[in-house]
Order: C-alpha cells, then structure tokens, then sequence
C-alpha cells in the first residue's frame, strides 16, 4: 500500500495519532465537548475525502489542522445565522433624541457593599460558568477564546475570519449580559 | 475627525476594549471626556474592572482533555467503513 516519498497519508493511524490533539485544539476554540468531538470527526473524513490533494508540503498533523480550522470557521458561521437573527440589542436607546444613552431599566445597578467579599467567594466560579452558559453560543464562543483563554484579537479575527470592530462588539455585548445575570444571581440579592 | 463626544453606547465599547489593553490613546481620551458628563460610564468602568478581576481568576489556560477510547472507537469504526469503501 505504501506510495512512495513525502505524500503518503497514514489515514489508519490518524485517530491514535491525532484525535486528542485536534480534540484539544478544537476545545480551545469551540469550549463545547460534543462540538469539538463532531469537528474532529468531520476533519478526519474531510482528510479521507481529499487525500489525493495532499502535496506533501506539511506534515500531516499540519495538514489536519488545516482542515480543522476551515471546520471551525463553518461552525461559528453556523452559530453565528441561527442565533444571530433573532437578536435584539436591547442595551441602549437605537432610535430618538436619546439614541446611543443607556435605557433606564439597563443602566448598571449600584453593588453593595458586600460586593467585594461576594467576589472572593468561591462559589463564584460556578456562578460565572452558568451565567456564560446563557450567552447565546457564538458570543459564548468568543469571549471565552478572548478572555478566558487569552487569545490575540489577530489571532481570533483570523481564525474566525471576523473583522476587529465585529470582535469588540461581540466582547460587549457578551460582558454586558455576563454582568447583568451576575448582578442578578449574585451582587445585587 | 477629532470628535470628542461620544454616545453611552461608544463609550463601553472602549471601556470594554480597554480592560483587554486594546484601547487607543485617542479613545482612553475620549471616554475620559465622556466621563465628566455622565457618572453612568464611570459606574460602568469600575464594576467592569472588578468583572475583568473576577474572569481571571476563573481563568483556565491549560486545560488538557482527552477524548475517551469509547469514543475514539467510535470513530474508528465510521472511519473504517469509509476506507473500506474507497
């Protein structure tokens, strides 16, 4: 079976090999364990269906990788047209002589004084994955590359293929819901 | 081009920029001017820099997972019938 040189694709080794390293690479970007499991499926068969295309030029886990990526880039268009319709900002005033103030039933809350304290707690933590599990998922995804996992903006415009100023209303819009659900299961009760 | 003031909206957009260090220095000025006129913003920021303390320390950078053998064989089977039939 074997061809000969730089362009022979082991396929039957890819999944001792490379599974959990894509799986990894996958959970870092999309944080949903099912999803990540999905992507690295589909890589696989998309590496089996195109092997004829494979120039030898990278290594193969290179070249997974590759496909990956363009895999991800799909599932976040995906997210991004189911959920992204039914969105309505509904932090600031869009239209009238008020356009671009805080509406009044969103302006932050004054957090007491115990706040603090309230922050060292460690139940917190549980509090604050919960209230990112809200997030609709695409906003989910992206603040958690961004502040969780502390990727480069480049670095998730890229990989998103998303412009900046799109990124940074994402991050926005994403905060601002994360602190109105922890001010109302936490701060403020 | 130098438009000083800003809407609500702009300004917790740099505010939020800022807490990542992606703010420019003509927007850090412009949400300093935003802030004279409207303690809403200043509230803002400051719960906003506690939120940004409390994500990181919820930070997780190197989480390792791996996928189970089950699952791996699960694959492995799907991925076999394919190869068969090529």
């Amino acid at each position: 079976m074997e061809k000969k040189g730089k362009h022979t694709l082991h396929s039957e080794k890819w999944i001792d090999l490379y599974a959990d390293y894509l799986y990894n690479y996958a959970m870092a970007r999309v944080s949903k364990s099912e999803a990540s499991k999905d992507l690295v499926q589909e890589t696989f068969f998309a590496g089996l269906r195109s092997m004829k295309n494979f120039e030898g030029k990278a290594s193969e886990r290179t070249w997974l990788v590759a496909i990956l990526k363009r895999k991800i880039i799909d599932y976040y268009r995906k997210i991004n047209s189911n959920k992204g319709r039914a969105e309505v900002r509904m932090n600031f005033y869009s239209d009238g002589e008020n356009q671009g103030d805080w509406l009044e039933e969103r302006v932050p809350q004054t957090w007491g004084s115990d706040t603090d304290k309230k922050m060292e707690n460690e139940e917190l933590g549980g509090v604050l994955n919960d209230c990112i599990e809200k997030l609709p998922e695409k906003y989910a995804m992206v603040f958690k590359m961004k502040t969780l996992r502390d990727f480069s903006t480049e670095q998730i415009c890229k990989e998103l293929s998303i412009s900046s100023s799109n990124l940074w209303v994402i991050v926005h819009r994403a905060r601002t819901q994360l602190r109105r659900c922890m001010e109302d299961n936490w701060f403020v009760k | 081009m130098f438009k000083f003031k800003i809407t609500c909206d702009q300004a917790t957009t740099i505010c939020d920029k800022s807490q990542y260090r992606k703010a420019t220095l003509l927007e850090i000025l412009r949400l300093r001017i935003h802030f004279i006129n409207c303690k809403i913003c200043v509230l803002y920021t400051k719960q906003n820099n506690r939120m940004s303390r409390v994500f990181k320390k919820n930070m997780r950078k190197d989480v390792i997972c791996s996928m189970t053998k089950e699952e791996k064989e699960a694959i492995r089977t799907v991925f076999e019938n394919k190869t068969s039939m090529n």
